[in-house]
């Protein structure tokens, strides 16, 4: 019983600490698109928001 | 939790947005007036060790190594000059609300994992949560490299970045361990990660070489860190504010 809920437990948490690095990942690359990425297109698209957001931009 | 992210993120990309036209926006036009030599500083005045093209001493450090072959002014300014005032707003609005929703989603993601740790979120919490993402991902890394306003040159692009996204990850877990950590050695360890990017020094250049007046230079960065701290504060009241309103996390 005890056995039971303890790893219960464990496995919400490790479903918990996934769903976090998903999350994070995600955020993550989304910002190196959307500040970091070198493609010219993204580049001229994402200028001014590199500028006003302190990314290293040029 | 992706409603308390996508709910925080798009708070901020709204005030982002409209502080940057209100604050922003018009010093980065005026850079790229000096960057272009639409307008020019010291007008009139030459120089007298014979920087008479001053304007465009662009061409020089552009051209070692600097990853631009054709210098950093053809490169944007050919098309940020083409394009219209209203396609150049509509990018800018855009980019925007994907920076700050991927601001909200690891924000909240932090959230996430001090929930696996026990700990709880209000609007209180996130408001700090914010200040320090801010500060993790602005303010500290402009110790290094202040906000360039455009025509700045710089230091080799992947250098700063790197030093950029070392400098916010050492910041954050640092914050994280100051806010969070229970021994001395955690503390420690806190001080050691938030000192150690300045130790080691952002990437920088020889010289100077800006065509802009320091006075724009100095305006645009302090508007632009004025800027990032109120829309990441909201952000992060706003983001703990539904967190802690979602029932999985209010206990």
């Amino acid at each position: 019983m005890t056995t039971t809920t303890i790893s219960t437990r464990a496995s919400d948490k490790t479903t918990a600490l996934l769903s976090v690095l998903g999350m994070a990942m995600l955020g993550l690359a989304i910002l190196f698109a959307a500040g970091h990425a070198q493609s010219a297109t993204l580049h001229d698209a994402a200028h001014d928001v590199r500028h006003a957001t302190g990314f290293p931009c040029h | 939790m992706l409603t308390s992210a996508l709910v925080a993120g798009c708070a901020a990309w709204l005030l982002a947005a409209v502080l940057h036209f209100a604050f922003v926006q018009k010093y980065i036009l005026l850079g790229e007036a000096y960057e272009t030599g639409a307008a020019v500083h010291y007008a009139g005045v030459v120089p007298a060790d014979g920087h008479a093209d001053a304007g465009h001493s662009h061409d020089e450090p552009a051209a070692e190594g600097h990853s631009h072959d054709e210098g950093a002014a053809a490169h944007d300014h050919g098309d940020a000059g083409a394009v219209s005032t209203g396609t150049r707003t509509l990018w800018t609005t855009v980019f925007f609300g994907l920076v700050y929703v991927a601001y909200a989603l690891i924000l909240v993601a932090g959230f996430g994992l001090a929930r696996a740790y026990g700990k709880i979120i209000t609007a209180r919490e996130g408001l700090l949560w914010g200040i320090a993402g801010f500060a993790s991902f602005q303010l500290v890394p402009a110790m290094g490299l202040a906000p360039e306003l455009p025509g700045t040159l710089a230091a080799d692009l992947g250098a700063r970045q790197v030093w950029w996204w070392g400098t916010v990850a050492a910041t954050a877990v640092g914050l994280g361990l100051l806010g969070y950590g229970r021994s001395l050695m955690a503390t420690a360890l806190a001080v050691v990660l938030l000192a150690v990017p300045h130790l080691v020094g952002a990437p920088e250049l020889d010289g100077f070489s800006g065509v802009a007046p320091p006075e724009v230079a100095g305006a645009f960065s302090a508007r632009v860190l004025g800027t990032g701290l109120a829309v990441w504060a909201l952000m992060g009241w706003v983001a703990g504010h539904v967190w802690a309103r979602t029932p999985d996390n209010a206990a």
